[in-house]
């Protein structure tokens, strides 16, 4: 399907302020995005609260809006500036839950805005927690099992269904007070006891435990015509429990071998199948270290940080070509400029070894919570490539001895 | 302990020898562009007479795991990569690589330059070469390498007597082996069909006394054009009403039985990430690739066939769909085994047939 062209005018949503957990690789996909849409002679809006970005660079939109992104100052653009659409998907999580809000509210259908990329319902269905469980259950990928209990019998007798460890967690209380992991059957049923006790409403969840467990990720891109590819995989070296901005990654993985890498990558594009994802996304794996069993962690809809490493470590412009997708471009008409003579429906190999590693700025925030946990502390990163993963692992190690040691 | 790589046009590569370090022996050098999957690799008969260059640096990673062989044996001559990992992570590995290449004698070099070696064979095209210790006698190594030739490789690999896979009530087709992946049977007994595997040059009557609902054609190694008592059988095997489903060499050796032509590419399509295009459905998958040779799309009689798939990377030929007639035949691996399992709706299609 080639372009449409009823699209004229997009409105595109930047990063905002570059904060711990969300940083400046926003920024390299809405610009990308923005010298994608004005090559294809489109009129470009753009809205961004931080004005030291490239995005806001003069030369990078028709109009640049500096103003706070809220639902607010978002539809005051819109009406003066009626855009036909909107580009929702390359600026992080700010822009897409701001155009989730503008799409649910009507506001969008109203001013004859369109929506980008991904539909809303797919968007929905990756972003609600239950909503996406229940779609992986719809088509049998496996989530991380838990079920809400609200007496001892049904802690135990949902532990036997889904196996040892368990992690235990009580509702309604500050901080997961009374909760745990159970490793036997003993330890569960104090913990629960005890969870149920604490309880506000006697109630706990009992999640099977993933903690060490591998950490995976696939970078996937699929286009309107249903055209799948995975762009790379990744591989934590930390252990689930580790929030990925924090983790040591490396592309590809190093300890998947072509079974338990095909079982993800196909589980990974099943997935952005249903969610009819038209784009890039991100899908992230748990992966028992003992065997085939897996489970889908969660889906970002949208162009991530890990989109970010992805395209550095291929050299495969993924912001580029997802908003030629979100034009009505399918994969199979979107040239490679790499080789100038193919396309870009085809999947990167490397002849290298990609190493991420965090930087934390304790130095700068001195009161911050130095223990690693489920969510990103670091704001800087070292990328490199190499042929070899220990010189790799090394070489980022030194260069950031050096500056804070 | 140092090793060469001796190429036909008197390069030189050198490494550190692994695997059977008292072997020497020529080999017809490709390089494969997988970045997990090495042991379905070594072990796929297609590369029967090859040495293979992985073109990703790391290999080993994740050790040897005998469930993942492709076939009973390593059938490369001879494997080429950067680094060999020295310790292997995961569940189900039994061994390292270098013991495995030990165990069946099967010389390797590491530490090569993989990378310029690969792009050395993009631009001349695929090479011979030597494996060595020794560069005493650079005159006898080039003539070793010069009288090389892969050949007729298909009796080599294929079995020796028809070996039966699953009992079913539903279906049974026969295997023409001519270097088959292990993957393709458990492709059909995971669908509830029985697999008879059989000689590459089994006689017709033969084939027709088992019964089968179909015939498959398989993948295999070396120059389509040398398999002229394959290729016979084909074209018998044509004139029966059997739905036949063909890969790799199979689809190959099909378009020859028909008086379509094949040809050498300059460097083969070795590799998990090729898109294909079925121009059936305008959809485009990711497919598994091991070829050297392929069908010339000009010489496709547009009465006889007509081409089903493309590659999106080259145009050429990826598979041919023939007239009035239950057969089609694939250039790609549906069997996936390394690589992407996108295609394999290609065995529903055919089960569909039968």
């Amino acid at each position: 399907m080639p372009k449409n062209n009823n699209i004229q005018k997009v409105l595109v949503i930047g990063s905002g302020p570059i904060i711990i957990g969300q940083a400046a690789e926003f920024d390299y996909a809405g610009t990308q995005a923005c010298r994608e849409l004005k090559k294809e002679g489109i009129e470009v809006v753009l809205i961004n609260s931080n004005p030291a970005t490239i995005m806001t660079d003069k030369n990078m939109a028709d109009k640049i809006y500096i103003e706070p992104l809220t639902v607010a100052t978002v539809k005051k653009v819109i009406e003066k500036e009626n855009p036909d659409s909107i580009l929702p998907n390359l600026g992080g999580q700010t822009g897409l839950n701001l155009a989730m809000e503008l799409a649910e509210s009507g506001f969008l259908e109203e001013h004859n805005v369109r929506l980008l990329g991904t539909g809303t319902e797919g968007i929905k269905n990756a972003e609600d927690r239950q909503a996406f469980k229940d779609m992986m259950e719809s088509i049998n990928e496996p989530c991380i099992a838990s079920k809400v209990v609200e007496n001892i019998e049904d802690a135990i007798d949902f532990t036997r269904e889904i196996g040892l460890p368990v992690i235990i967690r009580p509702a309604y209380t500050l901080g997961g007070t009374g909760g745990g992991i159970a490793t036997t059957m003993e330890e569960l049923e104090e913990i629960a006891n005890s969870g149920l006790r604490m309880s506000r409403v006697h109630q706990i969840l009992v999640e099977k435990c993933i903690t060490g467990w591998k950490e995976i990720e696939y970078e996937v891109m699929r286009d309107s015509s249903g055209n799948c590819i995975t762009i790379c995989n990744m591989e934590n070296i930390d252990p689930v429990g580790v929030h990925t901005g924090d983790s040591i990654v490396v592309a590809p993985s190093q300890t998947l071998a072509d079974k338990e890498y095909q079982m993800l990558r196909t589980s990974a594009i099943k997935i952005i199948s249903a969610l009819k994802i038209e784009g890039g996304c991100n899908v992230q794996f748990a992966l028992n270290p003992n065997s085939f069993e897996y489970a889908v962690i969660e889906v970002n809809p949208r162009v991530s940080r890990s989109s970010a490493l992805a395209s550095k470590a291929t050299g495969y412009p993924i912001a580029k070509v997802a908003t030629k997708i979100a034009l009505g471009y399918t994969l199979d008409e979107i040239k490679n400029e790499v080789t100038g003579k193919t396309y870009a429906c085809f999947e990167p190999v490397l002849d290298y070894v990609v190493v991420k590693i965090p930087k934390w700025p304790f130095k700068k925030f001195l009161t911050a919570n130095r223990t690693l946990r489920n969510a990103n502390e670091s704001n800087w990163r070292s990328h490199g490539n190499c042929a070899e993963l220990r010189s790799r692992l090394n070489e980022s190690h030194s260069f950031f001895g050096r500056k804070y040691g | 302990m140092i090793g060469y790589l001796v190429l036909e046009n008197g390069e030189i590569f050198e490494g550190e020898r692994i695997g059977a370090t008292n072997v020497d022996t020529a080999c017809e050098v490709v390089f494969n562009t997988g970045m997990a999957g090495y042991l379905e690799t070594f072990t796929d008969p297609s590369y029967a007479g090859q040495g293979i260059v992985m073109t990703y640096p790391l290999i080993g990673n994740y050790g040897v795991i005998p469930e993942d062989f492709e076939s009973e044996q390593i059938w490369a001559k001879a494997v080429f990569i950067h680094e060999l990992a020295e310790f292997e992570s995961n569940f189900r590995k039994k061994d390292g690589l270098n013991k495995f290449l030990r165990d069946y004698k099967i010389p390797g070099l590491t530490n090569i330059n993989t990378r310029k070696l690969t792009k050395l064979l993009r631009e001349a095209g695929t090479m011979k070469g030597y494996v060595t210790s020794s560069l005493d006698n650079m005159t006898e190594i080039m003539k070793k390498i010069k009288d090389y030739e892969v050949g007729q490789v298909v009796k080599q690999v294929t079995t020796k007597q028809p070996v039966s896979y699953g009992k079913s009530n539903e279906k049974q087709i026969v295997l023409m082996d001519y270097g088959f992946k292990h993957n393709i049977v458990n492709s059909f007994l995971k669908r509830d069909v029985g697999v008879t595997v059989c000689p590459s040059t089994m006689p017709v009557e033969r084939i027709l006394e088992l019964k089968p609902d179909g015939i498959l054609l398989s993948n295999g190694p070396g120059d389509p054009e040398k398999c002229t008592k394959e290729i016979d059988i084909i074209k018998k095997l044509s004139k029966t009403d059997l739905p036949i489903l063909g890969i790799c060499l199979g689809h190959q050796l099909m378009a020859l039985a028909h008086g379509f032509k094949t040809a050498k590419l300059k460097y083969g399509h070795r590799g998990p990430n090729h898109p294909v295009k079925d121009l059936e459905n305008g959809k485009v998958y990711i497919t598994s690739q091991n070829h050297g040779y392929y069908v010339v799309a000009d010489t496709v009689k547009p009465e006889i066939a007509e081409v089903s798939h493309i590659n999106l990377n080259d145009n050429t030929v990826e598979g041919i769909r023939y007239k009035n007639k239950n057969i089609f035949t694939v250039q790609f691996h549906p069997e996936a085994c390394p690589g992407p399992e996108d295609t394999a709706y290609i065995f529903d299609k055919f089960i569909n047939q039968l």
